[in-house]
C-alpha cells in the first residue's frame, strides 16, 4: 500500500511539474537581460517596462478588457431572464427540452465551429451594415452568443436548486409579487448571477478562437496579439506580457477562493446535465 | 353533525352544574353556573361555534388525468384542531395547499366564516401555513424570517419587534434572533416556522406533516407541546399527517382520507373507538377484523358466535376490535369467550403482544405475566368493546 | 377565457403567465436564435455553396465541398483531408486518454491531502485551468528551445538537428494539449474522487480482491460521473482545437481546427471551411452520442 501511494505522489508531483515547467520558464526568461536565445545574462525588468511603451500592448491589453466587460454585463443579464424565464414558467416538457437542446448546443460542438458559423453570418449581415464588419462589435456578440448559455446554465442550476416553496412561503406570508421579487428571489439568486458573471467574464479572457475569427485590424485582443507575436519570433517581451496575464490568472484565482472551486464545479455540474440529457 | 355533537356535549356539561340558569341557542338549550362566573365562559364557547371556523363544499381537484380529490366536504371548527390523516399520496396536502390558497380547486368552495375565499389570492388570506421542510427563508435571520409577513404588511416597526419578540418567548427561541436558518437544529426550525406563522395571528394555521423531519423522541415531545399551544393560543389548527399516533395526541377531531376521499370525521377518540372501515380500523391503530353473519343478538364467526352491543344494519359484514381492548381470563367467560393457543409473542417492555391460533387474534397485554408458546389461554371479547364496521 | 391556476401562490390566467414567461426568455431567445441556430442552419446550408473570386459566398448549391473534404479532386483522389479529420479523432482521443491516465493519480493525490492542503493543492491546479490558452501553448516555445536541455538532449540522442527547438511536430503538440486540457479531466474526478466511498475500497479489500480488482469494481464505477465530465470537457474542445497544433505543430502537424481556420482565413475559401466545420460537428456529436449511449448501458 505504501507502495502504491508513493507511486501515486511521484506521478502527480511530477505532473504538476509538467503543468508548472513551461510557465516558470517563461516567467524565467523575461528577466532575461539576453534579447536572443536561452542563455541567461543578468537579471532585468526592462522588458516589462518597455512594454508600456508599446502602444499595440496597451491597445490589446484595453480591447481585452472592454470585450469581458461589455460582454458579461450584457450576457450576465440576458442569460440570467433567460434563466428565470425556463425555471419559473410551466413550459411544456418540448419547449423546455429544445430550449435545453439551445443552451447545451456551446458545450457540445467545439467553439470553432460556432466561431465559424458567426463569421458566415455576419458576412451576410456586412450587405446590410458595415457595423457587421470584422472588429470589437462583432466580438462582444460572438463572446455573448456562448457566455448566455453558461450564465443561464449556472443561474437555471442555483435556481433548480432552490426550494421553490420558498416563494410559495412568502406568498402565503402576504407578500405580492414585486415584494418577493425584491426580497426573496433576487438575493436569493444573486450568488448564482455572481458565478455566472465571473464564469462569463474568465470565459471570455480565455477564449481566442472566437476573437480570432471576429477580430479586425483594430480590435487585437492580448491573445491575439501574443498568438501573432509568437509567430513572427519570440522575445523577452512576449515573455513578459505572458506572465503578467499569467500572474493576474494567479491572484485572481486566489482573491475568488473558494468561490472558484465552487464555479469549477457549475461547469462540470452543466456538462454532467448535458450527459444525462 | 359534528357540529350539533359538540353543542350537545357541550350544554350536558353545563346542565351538571347547575340546572336553574340556561339559555337557548339555535334551538338548543345551554345551562350554565351564574354564580361560579361560567357566564363568560359559556360565551365564549358560543362565540367560538358562531363564528364558522373553515367549511370546504364539494372540493374536486384534478391533476391531469388523476383525480387527487374527490368531493370534500369538511368543517373545521374554529379554536379547534383538526388532523387530515391518511396514507401518502391520499391528497391530503393538496387540501391543505387548497386552503392555504396555494392551489385552486377544480369544483368546491372554500369557506372562512361567512365568506367565499376559494379564488382569494394565498397573500390575502388570514390563514398560515406551516411547510414540511419549514420553507424558511435561507438568507433572512431568524428575527427577520419571524417578521417577515408583518413587514410584508407594512406593520410599523415598534409593533412588529414587539409581536416578533413575544412569539420568540412562546416558543423558547430567545437568542436565535441573529442566527440563519441552517444554524438551527430540527426541532428549532420547526418553531421558527411555527412562530413565522403564527406571529400574523391568522385565524387558522395550516400545519403540513410539520414533524416528518424530527427523529421519533423529539418528535413525541413537540406533539404534546403543539398541542398545548393549540390549547392556549385557541386558534383553528390543521395538521397534515400520516402518523396516526400524531394524529390522536394533538387533535380535537380527525379526518381520515384515502384516495382523494374523507372516509370518516369526528373526534379522535370517537374515530378511534368507533371506526367505520376496515380501513380506518387498521390505519388508525391496530385492530383485528372478524367477519360474520347477523345472526340472533349477534353474530357467527369461524371463531364462534360473538354477542354484539346493538344489531348491525348489515347481514354478512365485519366486526373490528383493538388488540388492547381483547381481556385474558383464567376460565372461560360466558360471553364471548375464546380459546386459543399463543403462537407467536413479542415482547414491548411494558406490554406483550401476542398472536393466538387458531383464532388469529392479536392481544395486547401489560407485562404482569409470562406467557409462553404454546400456553393455552381464554379471551373475552366483551360486546361493548367490538366496533361494528359498516360493511 | 384561459385556465386560472396557481403558480408560486399566486392565481393567474394561464395566458397571462405565458405572456410574462415570454418577456422573460424573448432577448435570450432571440439573441440565441440570431447568433446561434440561424447561423448554425447557415452554415450548414453554406457547405453546400460555391466560392466566389474573393472566396466569399456564392449561393449554388452542390456537393462540391463535400467531394473535395472525401478526397475527389480534378487531379484525383487524395485522402489530405480525411486523413486529417482522421488524425483530429485520434489525437483527441489519445489527449482524453493520457490526461486520464495522469488524472487519477493526481485526483487521489489531492483527495488524501488534509482539507486544507487539499484547497491550496486545487488552487495549484486551478490556475494552469484557468491561463489563457495561447499563454500556456506559448510557455511551450522556451522550454523546448534548442538552447534548453532538453533539445539538448534530443539532439545527443540523435532525434533532432543540432541546434534546432523541438517544435514543430507531433510531440510539441501532444505535450502543449495534454498540459492544457489535464485539468479539464483532474478537476472533475477529484470532485468525484473526494466523495469516494471508501468502505466499498474496504470491502473489496476484505475479500481478498487483486489490485487491479478493486480499482476496476469499487473505485472506477464510483468515479464515473466525474469521469464522464472530464471527458466530455476534454475530448470537445480537444478534437476542434486550432491554437496548440497551429503554435506547436505548424504545418508539419495540422488538425482539423487548423484546416478550418485556414479557410477563413488565408485560403479565403467560406464554403469549403463550412463544409469542413459540418464534418467536425457530425465527427464530434457523433462521438459523444457513441459515448453517452456506452456511457448509458454500463
Amino acid at each position: 500500500m505504501r507502495k502504491i501511494r508513493s507511486i501515486i505522489t511521484f506521478i502527480s508531483i511530477s505532473t504538476i511539474g509538467f503543468l508548472y515547467l513551461p510557465l516558470a520558464a517563461m516567467a524565467f526568461f523575461s528577466f532575461n537581460r539576453s534579447k536572443y536565445g536561452f542563455t541567461w545574462e543578468g537579471f532585468t525588468l526592462n522588458w516589462y517596462i518597455k512594454l508600456f511603451e508599446n502602444q499595440a500592448i496597451i491597445e490589446a491589453a484595453l480591447n481585452t478588457i472592454v470585450l469581458a466587460v461589455v460582454s458579461t454585463i450584457i450576457s450576465t443579464i440576458i442569460g440570467s431572464a433567460l434563466a428565470i424565464g425556463m425555471q419559473k414558467f410551466p413550459w411544456s416538457f418540448k419547449t423546455e427540452k429544445s430550449l435545453n437542446m439551445m443552451l447545451y448546443l456551446p458545450v457540445a460542438i467545439p467553439d470553432i465551429i460556432l466561431a465559424a458559423a458567426i463569421v458566415i453570418i455576419f458576412g451576410i449581415l456586412r450587405g446590410v451594415s458595415s457595423i457587421f464588419d470584422p472588429g470589437l462589435l462583432n466580438m462582444i456578440i460572438g463572446h455573448i452568443t456562448f457566455q448566455i448559455a453558461f450564465v443561464a446554465l449556472v443561474v437555471k442550476s442555483r435556481l433548480a436548486s432552490l426550494n421553490s416553496e420558498i416563494e410559495e412561503a412568502a406568498r402565503d406570508l402576504f407578500a405580492s409579487r414585486f415584494y418577493i421579487l425584491r426580497r426573496i428571489t433576487l438575493p436569493l439568486l444573486t450568488p448564482g448571477i455572481a458565478a455566472g458573471a465571473m464564469l462569463a467574464f474568465t470565459l471570455s479572457l480565455d477564449d481566442f478562437v472566437i476573437s480570432f475569427f471576429m477580430a479586425g485590424p483594430k480590435s487585437t485582443t492580448l491573445p491575439i496579439y501574443i498568438f501573432g507575436a509568437a509567430r513572427r519570433g519570440i522575445t523577452p517581451q512576449i515573455h513578459a506580457i505572458s506572465t503578467i496575464i499569467l500572474l493576474i490568472t494567479v491572484v485572481s484565482v486566489i482573491a475568488a477562493g473558494r468561490l472558484t472551486v465552487k464555479k469549477n464545479r457549475k461547469r462540470w455540474r452543466i456538462t454532467k446535465n448535458f450527459v444525462h440529457l | 353533525m359534528l357540529y350539533n355533537k359538540e353543542i350537545y356535549s357541550f350544554a350536558r356539561q353545563c346542565e351538571n352544574f347547575n340546572r336553574r340558569n340556561t339559555v337557548v341557542f339555535r334551538g338548543l338549550k345551554f345551562s350554565y353556573n351564574a354564580a361560579n362566573g361560567q357566564i363568560k365562559k359559556l360565551y365564549n364557547k358560543i362565540g367560538n361555534i358562531l363564528k364558522n371556523g373553515l367549511t370546504l363544499e364539494g372540493i374536486n381537484k384534478k391533476f391531469g388525468e388523476t383525480e387527487t380529490l374527490k368531493h370534500i366536504w369538511l368543517k373545521a371548527k374554529a379554536g379547534k384542531f383538526l388532523t387530515l390523516l391518511g396514507p401518502s399520496g391520499c391528497g391530503k396536502t393538496t387540501l391543505l395547499r387548497i386552503i392555504a390558497g396555494l392551489e385552486i380547486p377544480d369544483i368546491g368552495k372554500v369557506i372562512l366564516g361567512n365568506q367565499d375565499i376559494t379564488m382569494m389570492p394565498a397573500e390575502k388570506r388570514e390563514i398560515n401555513i406551516v411547510f414540511q421542510n419549514y420553507a424558511l427563508f435561507p438568507h433572512l435571520n431568524i428575527f427577520e424570517n419571524i417578521a417577515f409577513g408583518l413587514k410584508a404588511r407594512k406593520f410599523p416597526k415598534a409593533i412588529i419587534k414587539k409581536r416578533v419578540e413575544k412569539k420568540l418567548e412562546v416558543l423558547a427561541l430567545q437568542g436565535f434572533e441573529n442566527r440563519r436558518p441552517h444554524q438551527l437544529s430540527g426541532g428549532q426550525k420547526q418553531r421558527v416556522a411555527l412562530a413565522r406563522a403564527l406571529v400574523n395571528e391568522p385565524e387558522v394555521l395550516l400545519l403540513d406533516e410539520p414533524m416528518s423531519a424530527l427523529d421519533a423522541r423529539l418528535r413525541a415531545k413537540v406533539q404534546v407541546e403543539l398541542r398545548r399551544l393549540q390549547q392556549k393560543l385557541q386558534k383553528t389548527f390543521i395538521l397534515v399527517t400520516h402518523d396516526q399516533d400524531e394524529a390522536l395526541v394533538v387533535s380535537d377531531h380527525i379526518a381520515v382520507m384515502k384516495e382523494g376521499r374523507i372516509i370518516q370525521t369526528g373526534a379522535a377518540s370517537e374515530v378511534y373507538d368507533n371506526p367505520k372501515t376496515e380501513f380506518v380500523a387498521e390505519f388508525l391503530g391496530a385492530a383485528n377484523l372478524i367477519k360474520g353473519e347477523a345472526s340472533g343478538e349477534g353474530i357467527k364467526t369461524e371463531i364462534g358466535f360473538l354477542k354484539l352491543k346493538k344489531m348491525p344494519a348489515w347481514i354478512n359484514g365485519t366486526v373490528a376490535i383493538r388488540p388492547e381492548w381483547i381481556k385474558i381470563r383464567e376460565t372461560m367467560p360466558s360471553i364471548n369467550g375464546i380459546k386459543g393457543k399463543v403462537a407467536e409473542i413479542i415482547y414491548r417492555g411494558s406490554e406483550f403482544d401476542i398472536r393466538l391460533q387458531p383464532c388469529n387474534l392479536r392481544v395486547k397485554t401489560s407485562a404482569y405475566r409470562n406467557f409462553k408458546q404454546g400456553d393455552e389461554i381464554f379471551i373475552e371479547l366483551a360486546p361493548e368493546e367490538l366496533a361494528i364496521l359498516d360493511e | 377565457m384561459s385556465k386560472i391556476i396557481v403558480w408560486y401562490g399566486e392565481i393567474i390566467s394561464e395566458k397571462s403567465l405565458l405572456k410574462r414567461g415570454v418577456a422573460f426568455i424573448a432577448p435570450g431567445i432571440l439573441w440565441l436564435m440570431l447568433f446561434l441556430i440561424i447561423p448554425s442552419v447557415l452554415l450548414a446550408i453554406a457547405s453546400f455553396a460555391g466560392r466566389g473570386e474573393y472566396g466569399e459566398l456564392v449561393w449554388e448549391f452542390g456537393f462540391e465541398n463535400y467531394k473535395r473534404l472525401a478526397g475527389f479532386s480534378l487531379f484525383g483522389w487524395t485522402g489530405d483531408y480525411l486523413i486529417i479529420l482522421w488524425r483530429s479523432l485520434i489525437t483527441a482521443f489519445f489527449i482524453t486518454l493520457l490526461s486520464v491516465i495522469l488524472s487519477y493519480p493526481l485526483a487521489f493525490f489531492i483527495a488524501s491531502r488534509s482539507p486544507k492542503k487539499r484547497y491550496i493543492w486545487l488552487t495549484i491546479l486551478i490556475i494552469p485551468f484557468w491561463t489563457n490558452m495561447v499563454i500556456r501553448t506559448y510557455a511551450w516555445f522556451i522550454i523546448l528551445a534548442p538552447d534548453l536541455p532538453f533539445a539538448k538532449l534530443a539532439a545527443f540522442l540523435k532525434l533532432i538537428p543540432n541546434g534546432s527547438p523541438l517544435y514543430p511536430g507531433a510531440f510539441a503538440v501532444y505535450l502543449g494539449m495534454i498540459s492544457i486540457f489535464l485539468p479539464f479531466v483532474a478537476l472533475p474526478l477529484y470532485s468525484s474522487v473526494e466523495k469516494l466511498n471508501w468502505e466499498l475500497v474496504e470491502a473489496a479489500r476484505d475479500l481478498y480482491a487483486s489490485k487491479t480488482r478493486i480499482f476496476m469494481q469499487a473505485i472506477l464505477p464510483q468515479t464515473l460521473p466525474g469521469l464522464s465530465i472530464g471527458i466530455i470537457l476534454t475530448f470537445v474542445p480537444a478534437i476542434g482545437t486550432f491554437v496548440t497544433p497551429d503554435m506547436l505543430g505548424g504545418a508539419k502537424y495540422m488538425l482539423v481546427g487548423n484546416l478550418i481556420a485556414n479557410q477563413f482565413g488565408a485560403s479565403r475559401d467560406w464554403a469549403f471551411g463550412a463544409a469542413i466545420s459540418m464534418g467536425l460537428s457530425l465527427l464530434t456529436l457523433g462521438s459523444l452520442y457513441f459515448y453517452t449511449v456506452k456511457a448509458k448501458k454500463k
